[in-house]
């Protein structure tokens, strides 16, 4: 990295490090989009019972890049009355959030694009954002389903905000930092013999936390059961009605590089990461493993279960995930105070 | 009024959801029941009605009942049926002296009662039946075929004729044949016999 700082006349190193980051970043969340909607599409005919895409390419494997390119060829138009910018500044404000939140996840024990001492905390604001997305979207398409759409996709999504911290927290007191290598680092390393490597994982020592992260991440994601924004059936298409070709591209592929960045944060905080169970093969394959193992238990869970109401969607969050993380966060607080264990430092 | 419902009621209803996991976690692992169509295809669809085909004489299969007595083409409300009757053989006028046109009224020969061209294009049939129903021969019955996929609008322009000509070259063989093989059962127990 140094040479080739020098060689580039002086180049700062941590900026090269952060812009190879970032284009490996994108290469892989772009790979990704088109590996993910592939299984999808397969995980979810075989929950069926039929065997999903399978003419195109060996298995359906080329199915998503020629619908990508049938989405490209669409007609792009802005409905009438609507706020041009506003309308295309929606789709890249989804998208371009998912950069930022990927450069603090450390994918390997050196593999990480940025290590930011704050790491959780730039993900979680940047999390924010998407928010704003959705209500740009639905305001600007000038349609009043969008808008009701928008209005609900908001709620949701500001509504699961609050758990989701409030469990990331619980995890944070344990280990003392937010900074996401050090977290997966003290995962690995058990400090009872009898603890190896498996048991030292945090998903052991803080469960509630985990479902009511992994509760929060499907809400953050619109993935069902809390897809209301989406419904097909109920709203055409929420939010994204009024787009066509690209732009609904763009949502949808911001949808599933989401869907790798929870799964890449619920890894790092609960299931330790790049550590391997048995101890001796840690590597970024198990990372890559263990956050596929995720996104596959997502889409067992949408075609599981059948779409919340958005009263019981709302309920969910303030009269159960609320009041769970807050008592889970005070007694982990009571908990690491008072008894000061090595267990919980 | 609901019945408001304990805790206890309420956090025990959330085992129903592992109970859904392990039905579509079952779901995943068993086997497709689709029919993988083109790579399997169905085999007892002996009920299904498909487009129209001839059906053959008893004695002679690859030739069809039609008497081209053009009901089905005048009836048929899409108009996708077309019959051309086989034409009368040429007369033989050379042998003829001058004298006899005037004395004799020799009659045409008649046009034998067969179709030289049956065709049906399914791009617009309505599969209404009413061909099937006026038929007084009974020469048209439906087909059993599902599988119509094509690239073209050519593709579904069907010449019935070829068609039962082909079915009938592929049909097992008629009665002849049986009585052939029981014929050949008392000779071939007659050798039989011999060798012992």
């Amino acid at each position: 990295m140094n040479e080739l700082s020098k060689t580039l006349g002086g180049v700062p190193v941590e900026f090269l490090h952060i812009a190879i980051g970032l284009v490996a970043l994108a290469a892989f969340v772009g790979l990704n989009a088109v590996l993910l909607v592939w299984m999808e599409r397969k995980v979810a005919g075989h929950f069926q019972r039929r065997p999903g895409p399978f003419e195109v390419g060996p298995h359906g494997l080329l199915q998503t890049i020629v619908d990508a390119v049938k989405l490209i060829g669409k007609q792009i138009f802005v409905p009438d009355g609507a706020d041009k910018m506003l309308f295309w500044a929606a789709p890249f404000l989804a998208f371009l959030p998912v950069f930022v939140t990927l450069l603090p996840i450390p994918w390997g024990e050196v593999i990480v694009a940025h290590e930011v001492n704050l790491g959780l905390l730039l993900i979680l604001a940047f999390a924010g954002i998407g928010v704003l997305s959705l209500c740009l979207a639905g305001w600007s398409s000038n349609n009043k389903w969008s808008l009701l759409g928008a209005a609900r996709a908001v709620a949701q999504s500001v509504a699961y905000e609050i758990p989701m911290l409030l469990s990331v927290l619980a995890v944070v007191f344990v280990t003392g930092t937010l900074n996401l290598s050090e977290i997966v680092s003290s995962q690995g390393t058990g400090t009872f013999s009898w603890e190896g490597s498996l048991f030292s994982w945090l998903i052991f020592k803080q469960p509630l936390a985990a479902i009511i992260y992994f509760v929060c991440a499907l809400a953050e994601t619109n993935r069902a059961p809390f897809d209301l924004p989406e419904a097909e059936s109920e709203l055409t298409a929420g939010f994204h009605t009024e787009y066509s070709g690209m732009g609904f591209g763009l949502f949808f592929l911001a949808e599933y590089a989401n869907m790798i960045v929870v799964s890449g944060v619920a890894t790092a905080l609960f299931l330790g990461g790049w550590n391997s169970p048995f101890g001796a093969t840690s590597g970024p394959w198990w990372f890559l493993a263990k956050v596929y193992v995720l996104i596959f238990v997502m889409m067992w869970l949408r075609w599981t279960y059948p779409r919340v109401r958005f009263d019981q969607l709302l309920n969910i969050a303030w009269k159960w995930l609320i009041p769970l993380a807050i008592a889970n966060l005070l007694l982990t607080a009571l908990l690491v105070k008072v008894f000061s264990h090595p267990l919980y430092m | 009024m609901r019945k408001e419902k304990t805790l206890c009621q309420k956090v025990g209803r959330l085992w129903s959801l592992m109970v859904g996991l392990k039905v579509t976690g079952k779901n995943f692992v068993q086997p497709q029941i689709t029919v993988h169509y083109p790579r399997q295809t169905v085999d007892n669809i002996s009920t299904f009605k498909g487009h129209i085909q001839l059906v053959g004489k008893p004695k002679e299969p690859s030739v069809p009942k039609c008497i081209c007595c053009m009901l089905c083409v005048t009836s048929c409300p899409s108009g996708c049926i077309k019959v051309v009757k086989t034409k009368p053989p040429k007369e033989d006028t050379s042998k003829d002296a001058p004298g006899d046109l005037q004395t004799e009224k020799k009659e045409p020969p008649k046009a034998p009662k067969t179709p030289s061209k049956w065709i049906l294009d399914f791009n617009t049939c309505s599969l209404c039946g009413t061909c099937a129903e006026v038929c007084p021969v009974k020469s048209i019955e439906y087909s059993c075929d599902v599988y119509s996929a094509g690239f073209s609008r050519q593709d579904f322009v069907y010449d019935l004729l070829d068609d039962l000509k082909v079915r009938a070259a592929a049909a097992p063989a008629p009665k002849k044949a049986e009585k052939k093989a029981s014929a050949a059962e008392p000779a071939v127990a007659k050798e039989e016999a011999k060798a012992e």
